[in-house]
């Protein structure tokens, strides 16, 4: 497998405070554009898109006393770049609830060429037929290469493609921060 | 860390970080058994060939179910009705099958080594599925799986191969895997049955049955490879079933409560495993080759679904 050239962090974009306000807002945002969380379902995409639908669901539940279903979705099988990447990991898909005729809402930390997304709305429709799936996003870096867009965004963040935007969540890396990293000079 | 090889020949050439990231692949392709729509696209567009020179049920079935849930097209090929019937060798058929540019040829041969002559000769991925009495690796996979979902762990788990060990290529794959996770092997049968210096695979041997079975984990019981067999190694089918044969009071005598009792199958019921065994509470044999779709499913996506990494 290659390894990329180091990252050095070059700004960050939200600490933990805002990143919490980000979170909040999104999900007021899903409760008034469904007009409250019936047959609503959460699918996130491993790994931080899990940990972020967890966050939003458990943020619904305090809004609106109503508790979400939090599934797990792996799109490994479903990739588009199989041929050119390493030897691939399948974890798994998890979706221990059926999403038949629910709202989905698909979550991930950072939207950027759109291609995850596409094998993920593949993958999930392969598991049943939603009513709807909508998007929640971390952030959005743009340089999108697939007719996909968003419906609940933390926050847009214009990058060049030589940087990389990592998110970092408290289940994971010890804090909530979100930083842009570019690659150090030779 | 990851797959890295272009092919899937014995088990004994794996090392634990390889067969534990085929077993935990295969774990997790398990669910795609229990969906409606059995198909993920992660194989489209590669081609698998089945080249089995000697019978097979569950092993030629699974592999192509396998690859159809993967979605690749999947050839059978069968002896019996091509042209090795008109005489053509071996090495040629399977050359001939290469120009067609399958992506993996899965092979099963009568003869040990064959899988190993064709990744030699073939740009294609090979996986041996049965070489003689050599190896049979994705039964050794399966077997692991099916243990590691009712024991949870391998470490410290001790197992007893029973029956025709010298004529098994299943005995062999899963000696060379249960030895390098951590298991204890004790291998049993006739003398006859149990091949020379087996001791050098690190397994300890027994040559009663109620010793082998006494305090271990796992019962893998086999079957007698007929077709394997010159004559005169068993004095007789009712003499190696009456003092082999796992009957319901003998595994109650003997066994612990909790132990599994496996078969690679096929059975021979009444010989090697009394009908009240096979079909009863401690057998997972039917698991067993419900994992084996799984399994064959993981080694076909390591192989076929990252092309980057093979040379």
């Amino acid at each position: 497998m290659t390894t990329g050239p180091r990252l050095r962090e070059k700004a960050q974009v939200l600490d933990d405070a805002a990143l919490d306000r980000a979170l909040t807002r999104i999900a007021h945002e899903i409760l008034e554009r469904n007009g409250g969380a019936k047959d609503l379902a959460f699918v996130g995409l491993r790994t931080r898109g899990v940990t972020l639908a967890r966050r939003l669901a458990a943020r619904l539940a305090a809004i609106d006393g109503t508790s979400v279903s939090v599934g797990t979705l792996d799109i490994t099988l479903y990739r588009d770049d199989l041929d050119m990447r390493g030897a691939p990991v399948v974890r798994g898909t998890d979706i221990p609830f059926s999403i038949k005729n629910k709202t989905v809402v698909l979550v991930d930390d950072v939207l950027f060429t759109g291609r995850t997304i596409r094998a993920a709305l593949d993958a999930l429709i392969d598991l049943g037929r939603p009513n709807m799936i909508q998007l929640a996003i971390l952030i959005d870096r743009g340089h999108r290469e697939l007719p996909i867009r968003p419906d609940f965004i933390g926050k847009n963040l214009p990058t060049s493609r030589r940087e990389s935007v990592a998110v970092r969540l408290r289940e994971h890396d010890g804090e909530d921060r979100v930083v842009i990293e570019e690659p150090e000079e030779a | 860390m990851g797959w890295t090889r272009k092919d899937l020949l014995a088990m004994r050439e794996l090392d634990a970080s390889e067969i534990l990231l085929l077993v935990d692949t295969a774990a997790t392709l398990q669910e795609i058994a229990g969906r409606e729509i059995k198909k993920v696209p992660a194989l489209r567009g590669k081609t698998i060939v089945n080249l089995f020179y000697e019978n097979s049920t569950r092993t030629r079935t699974s592999f192509e179910i396998a690859g159809k849930w993967l979605s690749a097209d999947v050839v059978n090929f069968s002896a019996s009705g091509s042209s090795a019937s008109k005489g053509e060798s071996f090495i040629d058929t399977a050359k001939n099958i290469a120009a067609m540019s399958p992506d993996v040829v899965v092979v099963r041969h009568s003869s040990a080594g064959a899988a190993q002559l064709l990744a030699r000769s073939l740009p294609c991925s090979i996986v041996n599925a049965g070489d003689g009495s050599h190896e049979h690796p994705t039964q050794a996979l399966l077997d692991l799986l099916t243990i590691r979902e009712h024991k949870k762990s391998f470490e410290g788990l001790s197992v007893a191969i029973v029956g025709d060990i010298a004529h098994s290529r299943v005995a062999r794959s899963n000696i060379h895997g249960m030895r390098k996770l951590g298991m204890t092997v004790t291998v049993a049968g006739p003398p006859t049955l149990i091949p020379p210096f087996v001791q050098e695979l690190g397994v300890k041997v027994a040559y009663r049955l109620e010793d082998a079975i006494r305090d271990v984990d796992v019962i893998m019981m086999l079957r007698l490879q007929h077709e394997r067999m010159t004559a005169g190694l068993i004095p007789s089918l009712r003499e190696y079933s009456r003092y082999w044969g796992l009957t319901l009071d003998k595994l109650r005598m003997q066994a612990r409560p909790d132990v599994l009792i496996m078969h690679p199958g096929p059975v021979n019921r009444g010989i090697e495993l009394s009908p009240e065994v096979a079909d009863g509470p401690y057998s997972v044999i039917l698991d067993q080759v419900a994992k084996g779709v799984a399994v064959r499913m993981a080694v076909l996506f390591m192989l076929a679904g990252s092309k980057g990494v093979q040379a």
